[in-house]
């Protein structure tokens, strides 16, 4: 069934895919820091929705961004692991019982909802860069990356949640 | 076998993830090496069509810039010309000659990273340009990079700020020769590795490709040494070179394809199946 959640979450995919690979993967800010705004998709995906559907979207999701910037997998394989973990994520932020509380991300109190941005950005990050870097002696490096990246697109999707949840 | 069909419904997420991770990790590798076929490049239909639109809204702010390096080059060539003056009227007598071995199919720039530690370009010219992999790309100003798929239409390109890319170069004036790479960090400084500790040479010196590859012919600009120091072993000097090239804003490049490179590669295959 083609209902409006389904269309809502197609438009977003491509929406945000698009401005990934065209003007996000260009920030470049002080050489090398660019934020990664796409992981939103894997963040607001309906917390009740099925997990096994996610995780093959976020690993379509990956490979889209993946093909774009000629990286392999990497995109690919973070995003999985991402989906993967969400439901630990989701109760560490916001309680065991959050399935049945009906807690939506643009209704939560600040907090919470920093922690699972948080958690979820940095370990997407952490995963991405250690890929791409692939060498224990850079390792420095890759946390540098991973922290610079992560603080921009922490503050990026929180202020896209905001934006976009108005309507609500 | 209820047992068995009950454990993949109860850990079909995880074996879901599983499956999926492992085929990113296999991407992932596969794009470390440069010899294998590539599945998820940009050089396809798809994203390369959408990075020519985006190319073509943006090529507009960098006109100036690139109308600059243009007028540069002509007059550079235009010195180069006058100044042969006799001699290139009789080279054209002599068709055997080992310049008209290249040919240079210029393409266009379309999208482009250097802050990344495995950078690629892709341009927009492909196979049906007679582009191939392994062909050497160069701008106005030097060296840029190695392509290392095609499709059709687009091409990537496996930028010199790549830490897989491995270049063979020279010092101009001793001819002593190394290889070339990316310690990553700036996108304006490569290295030079392999250089013996007798050699001599000055801050400033240029340095050129080798022309023992098939890839580049001798002479291509690189950079000039910044800086050096020895390798942990004290045998060997390590060159900082500052690129020629701004690789941060590419706009329009060369392709150059080796009309001697088929024959060179049997040979040397043929030697190596023999050994």
């Amino acid at each position: 069934m083609w209902n409006n959640e389904a269309l809502v979450n197609a438009v977003r995919f491509i929406v945000l895919v698009l401005v990934q690979v065209i003007l996000l993967n260009n920030i470049n800010l002080f050489g090398y820091v660019n934020p990664y705004l796409y992981v939103l998709f894997i963040i607001v995906y309906p917390f009740s929705g099925n997990k096994s559907l996610l995780i093959g979207l976020a690993f379509v999701l990956g490979l889209s961004i993946d093909i774009f910037s000629d990286s392999g997998g990497i995109h690919a394989a973070a995003c999985s692991f991402l989906a993967y973990v969400r439901p630990a994520f989701l109760k560490v932020s916001f309680g065991v019982s959050y399935e049945y509380n009906m807690v939506k991300i643009s209704t939560a109190a600040i907090g919470e909802r920093l922690t699972y941005i948080s958690l979820m950005v940095f370990t997407h990050h952490l995963i991405l860069f250690s890929l791409e870097i692939f060498n224990f002696n850079h390792i420095l490096l890759i946390l540098k990356s991973t922290l610079f990246s992560g603080i921009f697109s922490v503050v990026l999707i929180f202020c896209t949640i905001l934006l976009f949840s108005r309507r609500s | 076998m209820q047992q068995i069909i009950f454990f993949f419904i109860r850990n079909k997420n995880f074996l879901l993830f599983l499956l999926l991770f492992t085929i990113s990790i296999f991407l992932t590798v596969n794009s470390h090496s440069f010899h294998s076929n590539k599945v998820a490049t940009s050089a396809n239909f798809f994203s390369g069509g959408i990075y020519s639109i985006k190319e073509n809204v943006r090529d507009y702010f960098n006109l100036r810039t690139q109308n600059n390096l243009l007028v540069e080059e002509n007059n550079r060539l235009r010195e180069l010309l006058s100044n042969a003056g006799s001699d290139m009227r009789t080279a054209d007598i002599d068709s055997t000659n080992v310049l008209w071995n290249y040919d240079f199919v210029a393409a266009r720039v379309i999208n482009n990273s250097y802050s990344k530690t495995k950078n690629n370009l892709t341009i927009d010219k492909g196979s049906n340009d007679s582009l191939a992999i392994d062909m050497g790309v160069i701008s106005s100003k030097g060296v840029v990079g190695i392509v290392n798929s095609v499709s059709a239409n687009y091409a990537t390109v496996q930028s010199v700020l790549n830490t897989n890319s491995q270049i063979n170069a020279k010092l101009k004036n001793t001819n002593d020769f190394g290889t070339l790479k990316w310690q990553t960090g700036s996108p304006y400084i490569v290295t030079l590795i392999d250089i013996p500790r007798q050699v001599q040479f000055q801050l400033g010196d240029t340095i050129v490709t080798d022309g023992k590859s098939t890839i580049f012919p001798e002479g291509i600009l690189i950079g000039s040494i910044a800086d050096y120091k020895l390798a942990n072993n004290q045998d060997y000097y390590e060159l900082s070179i500052e690129l020629f090239n701004n690789m941060t804003n590419i706009g329009h490049v060369y392709v150059i394809e080796n009309k001697a490179a088929p024959e060179i590669m049997e040979l040397e295959n043929a030697v190596e199946d023999v050994e």
